[in-house]
């Protein structure tokens, strides 16, 4: 089975995370860069699903120059081969555009399996396998906390507000995974050695067929116009619980209509 | 006045309280138009016209309800083609999201996700890096497509609504849509308590509840107001509670009038997902966790003496009430 994982860098959560003032897009220079927590999920899927089926797994990343650093862990993990789009004009694509590129960067290179993360920890949009499927006219599989393969057929528990749903479809497919679906594994010692002999291809836009006019900002159907950091919410009431704090929160409930 | 089309989001008879919220906003900026995919169409229609929908196009073919988003998606994009909406709006939630990004692909218009205001001017406003930023973005598309999130929006009845004109739609759903089969839907218990999005009151437990067992507390709390359960990540990671009650960063976003965290320290893992919940109660015996900074209202005591009590306290004033 031929497995891509698409992998995003992003600023560390625990990191103080800002917009820049020039063009309102992420700043990622000013955060410590980690992969997106989710998508270590996906990298552990893909190689359990290789292991079990076996398979290959490339490594798929879209971002400026630093994400080689994602895509040398995901190496390290066990994965056999990377690829990076990386091109000064991708800087501030919306989902829209990069749905685009990394979809010509897997159809280029084919695919049975495409498995990413069900949303990502900076844009949060978790659109992204519906727009690959959409674009790559594959099934979509998305939101899966368990994946099974059996020959073709692929099928996923999809999470839903009420439990999940039980969903099939026969290969080609995109699946995206949410977090607990697996463990992921750490890079072991030997991993992080082999993973500097395993080759990362670099793409530019021009290598994916694409223009500079159809990527980054000027591409992007959405633009930001203006933001502001959220003021702090007005402290409220804190007290220490002396044996009536349930009944000091009910006189709060009701004074505020709760109850 | 534009046609604003609105995907309604439903059970097979009662419309979810989300939808209400993205009619009241459509108002604002054109004429609602409800889509309404399968069953149940008729019944609703009235509740749908009290909110000021002038139109309820129905495709009631199970496709929709036997595979995965893709046959909303093109449903919306042929009533699109043939109108000239001013905008689509759907639901922030998972589907409703994914809905919006296959929508988009086809179109080309620009999706906005997770919009918790929009302006007349078609200017939305989102909340990033865990609520820290709030962003105001547009669709530079001529057409913009806004998922909103449940519970931001107060939902309001139109001031004069007229009856809501149901309009049967014929779509035959490409072999493309039908790629991702739903065999079964499996449903977890969760009593007779709210969605988790849906609910106006969501308690929710962490790390300080201690076990799965303890949970119950929770539970007790969130019934005595009406209420959904929530849960931490630690508290989900520990097998405590089920995944699909996370709130959080890789978990769900609510925005309740009410979200009361117990034993919650308030990682900003944690904060991603509540943050712009209206009214925030805190109880938590570390008065130095960073949930405290969020508080409306905070306890800072044992959560095994401060619950039962409040709960208790809720029940015994709304008998005498």
């Amino acid at each position: 089975m031929k497995i891509t994982v698409c992998v995003k860098q992003v600023p560390d959560t625990g990191t103080d995370r800002e917009l820049r003032q020039d063009d309102s897009t992420v700043a990622r220079e000013a955060a410590d860069a980690v992969i997106n927590e989710l998508d270590e999920f996906a990298i552990e899927e893909g190689l359990r699903l290789a292991e079990k089926h076996g398979g290959e797994v490339t490594i798929l990343s879209m971002g400026p120059e630093r994400a080689t650093e994602s895509v040398r862990k995901a190496l390290a993990m066990g994965a056999d081969r990377g690829v990076h789009v990386c091109d000064p004009a991708l800087h501030g694509s919306d989902a829209l555009v990069t749905s685009a590129v990394l979809a010509a960067a897997l159809s280029r290179d084919g695919f049975d399996l495409v498995v990413l993360g069900a949303e990502s920890t900076d844009a949060r949009t978790g659109i992204l396998a519906a727009m690959l499927a959409e674009r790559l006219g594959v099934a979509q599989l998305s939101f899966a906390s368990r994946v099974e393969a059996d020959g073709q057929l692929i099928r996923v528990r999809r999470l839903a507000d009420y439990g999940y749903d039980l969903v099939e479809a026969s290969l080609p497919a995109v699946v995206s995974v949410v977090e607990k679906i697996n463990e992921p594994r750490y890079p072991s010692f030997k991993g992080i050695m082999a993973a500097k002999k395993k080759p990362v291809q670099v793409l530019a836009l021009a290598d994916l067929g694409l223009t500079e006019a159809e990527a980054g900002l000027g591409a992007s159907v959405t633009e930001v116009t203006g933001f502001s950091k959220r003021p702090p919410r007005q402290a409220g009431t804190i007290s220490a619980d002396e044996g009536q704090g349930g009944i000091g929160a009910a006189d709060f409930l009701a004074a505020r209509k709760f109850i | 006045m534009p046609e604003i089309l609105v995907l309604a989001e439903h059970d097979g008879a009662t419309v979810k309280k989300v939808t209400t919220e993205l009619l009241t906003l459509a108002r604002g900026i054109g004429e609602p138009a409800v889509v309404w995919t399968g069953p149940g169409a008729e019944a609703a229609a009235g509740r749908l016209a009290e909110f000021g929908a002038a139109k309820v196009y129905v495709a009631a073919g199970a496709d929709f309800d036997d595979y995965v988003v893709a046959p909303k998606a093109e449903l919306l994009a042929r009533l699109a083609a043939g109108g000239h909406p001013g905008a689509v709006l759907v639901a922030a939630t998972q589907e409703g999201r994914e809905v919006a990004g296959r929508l988009a692909v086809k179109t080309g218009w620009g999706v906005l996700t997770d919009v918790t205001g929009l302006s007349a001017d078609l200017t939305a406003e989102q909340q990033v890096f865990g609520g820290a930023i709030t962003v105001q973005s547009r669709a530079r598309s001529e057409v913009p497509i806004i998922a909103v999130r449940p519970g931001a929006v107060a939902a309001e009845p139109a001031q004069a609504p007229g009856p809501a004109v149901v309009e049967e739609v014929e779509i035959a759903v490409s072999d493309a849509a039908r790629a991702a089969r739903v065999t079964e839907r499996v449903h977890e218990e969760r009593g007779s308590r709210p969605e988790l999005t849906e609910a106006a009151v969501v308690v929710s437990g962490g790390r300080g509840v201690g076990s799965g067992e303890n949970f119950g507390l929770i539970e007790h709390l969130a019934d005595a107001l009406q209420g959904a359960v929530g849960a931490s990540r630690a508290a989900v990671d520990a097998g405590w509670y089920p995944h699909q009650f996370q709130v959080g960063q890789t978990g769900k976003t609510v925005s309740p009038q009410l979200y009361v965290a117990v034993g919650i320290s308030g990682a900003i893992q944690h904060r991603a997902g509540m943050q712009t919940a209206k009214t925030i109660m805190v109880i938590n015996k570390d008065q130095e966790a960073p949930i405290f900074e969020l508080a409306d209202y905070g306890v800072v005591g044992d959560l095994f003496d401060v619950v039962p009590q409040l709960t208790d306290e809720i029940s015994r004033r709304g008998q005498e009430g």
